[in-house]
């Protein structure tokens, strides 16, 4: 363990910026600056990861939710099915999924859309549920249809519950996604754990991971007020 | 030595290395077996205990004061959105570099995982008693400190148990990259593959995800004996609350 401490602390490219504080690990605007370059590719993979695992989360939470929603009683098993998935740790789940998917990003993306799933499944479910019966039945007086039902009235009403349980979807999917690196994937986590002694290093990639979290949030919300204009009317 | 498990490829030689010593991938030392793994167990547990105890002694009375004087919902409520923004491996990674390896370093990020959820849940727990309730408990003349201590705490100990159960498993999750920082839980065939190879790292995640799984199921199980048997008979009602967004388990998915 000592040997590989060692090991560590002798940094790459001692040339760029200021060498004496790179080779004590310190934290070195000057270093930052050079270098800022190398964590661009990996902060792509990590936007990547993130984006296509909450969206394929999405699409089967929300089958699941529709036909949860059609039969009441597959919520309970669902729940059970996908709360398991969850207590999982991400670690293990990449390693007990490399005998069967390989090492890679499909590894990784499987494991991630699996911790989506309970999230957003509960806040679809939810969200339609909380409509109010009385809408359900004003809808139903005027003589549209079941599909219509849930595609003008109950989906639109259930948009800001969805939108929550997605943006805890992405800042979630964010920080498991740094993980990755242990299923052979890449994006920011590899940045970190290749070399977790150098200060400049750890602040630099986890920063962009924080940073990146905070975006999602930021759009995500922005797209829910766009699409609910009536919620801006309500007061607070 | 041909292996029992063998025609379950590398998971089969996962279940050998918990069970049976064997040779490690760079030659030279025995790996894997039961007596081994039991005291990377015990390490686990330990750092995970602590973690989670300090955090109860940090969270649980600022969410009670909080809640009963309804101040800082702001705070309560965004350090768990603060805490689930940001990842486990950087924050470990950062105490790494700026303070250094160790156990004590290890249960100082744990607790900071595990501190968002149980006062986030503590919080919500203790606001959302019966206006009502607590009138009535001020009718007879309790004091603050009594409604907070026989009235609010009661009654908000099953949000509080989801709380830390979210927070325990979290942090039996995160202890597992604890031998990043040169301590040596669970996850040490996990992060060392030079020593144990695939098969090792399988065998560890086996046990990370068997113990997580258990520590989860075990405080569901608790989370439904604590809840007062009053609670219990207006579940139906208390369930459908109106907000929805914050149910008893929402924290963030195990590391």
């Amino acid at each position: 363990m000592m040997a590989s401490v060692f090991a560590q602390l002798q940094i790459q490219d001692p040339a760029s910026g200021d060498s004496s504080c790179v080779a004590e690990n310190g934290f070195c605007p000057g270093w930052i600056a050079d270098n800022f370059d190398r964590y661009l590719g990996p902060l792509r993979e990590h936007v990547l990861l993130t984006v296509v695992s909450v969206a394929i989360g999405f699409g089967i939470a929300l089958v699941l939710a529709l036909m949860a929603h059609r039969r009441r009683w597959l919520t309970g098993p669902i729940i059970t099915g996908t709360g398991i998935l969850y207590a999982i740790p991400s670690v293990a789940a990449f390693f007990l999924l490399q005998p069967i998917t390989g090492l890679g990003n499909t590894t990784a993306v499987v494991a991630l859309v699996s911790y989506t799933l309970l999230i957003i499944f509960r806040n679809i479910t939810d969200g339609l549920r909380n409509v109010p019966a009385e809408m359900v039945d004003a809808a139903r007086g005027q003589g549209l249809t079941e599909g219509q039902i849930l595609r003008q009235v109950e989906l639109p009403l259930a948009v800001p519950e969805i939108m929550a349980g997605l943006r805890i979807a992405f800042s979630t999917t964010v920080g498991l996604a740094t993980l990755a690196v242990f299923a052979g994937g890449g994006g920011l986590g590899s940045e970190i754990l290749t070399d977790r002694f150098f200060q400049s290093n750890v602040v630099v990639a986890g920063g962009l991971a924080v940073l990146l979290a905070a975006t999602f949030d930021i759009i995500l919300l922005g797209i829910q007020r766009a699409i609910t204009p009536w919620q801006r009317a309500l007061p607070s | 030595m041909t292996s029992a498990f063998a025609f379950l490829g590398d998971f089969g030689g996962a279940i050998e290395f918990i069970f049976k010593e064997r040779e490690s991938v760079s030659g030279g030392v025995q790996i894997g077996g039961l007596p081994e793994l039991a005291g990377f167990g015990i390490t686990h547990l330990w750092i995970s205990v602590a973690a989670v105890a300090l955090a109860l002694v940090i969270a649980v009375p600022i969410g009670l004061i909080l809640g009963h004087k309804g101040k800082g919902e702001f705070i309560a409520i965004s350090t768990s959105n603060i805490g689930r923004a940001v990842p486990s491996l950087a924050l470990l990674a950062f105490f790494i570099a700026f303070i250094g390896v160790g156990p004590g370093n290890v249960i100082l990020v744990l607790v900071l995982l595990a501190i968002p959820p149980i006062l986030t849940n503590t919080y919500v727990g203790v606001r959302q008693v019966d206006r009502d309730t607590i009138d009535a408990a001020r009718g007879m003349g309790m004091s603050s400190f009594e409604i907070i201590s026989k009235v609010r705490f009661p009654l908000a100990l099953p949000l509080i148990f989801g709380g830390i159960r979210t927070a325990s498993v979290n942090v039996v999750a995160t202890a597992t990259i604890a031998p990043l920082a040169n301590v040596q839980t669970l996850g040490e065939p996990i992060v060392t593959p030079q020593t144990y190879g695939l098969q090792g790292q399988i065998g560890a995640a086996i046990i990370v995800a068997i113990v997580t799984i258990m520590v989860d199921l075990g405080f569901a199980r608790l989370q439904q004996i604590l809840t007062p048997k009053g609670l219990k008979v207006a579940q139906p009602a208390a369930a459908k609350s109106r907000r929805g967004v914050l149910s008893f388990r929402k924290g963030t998915p195990a590391t």
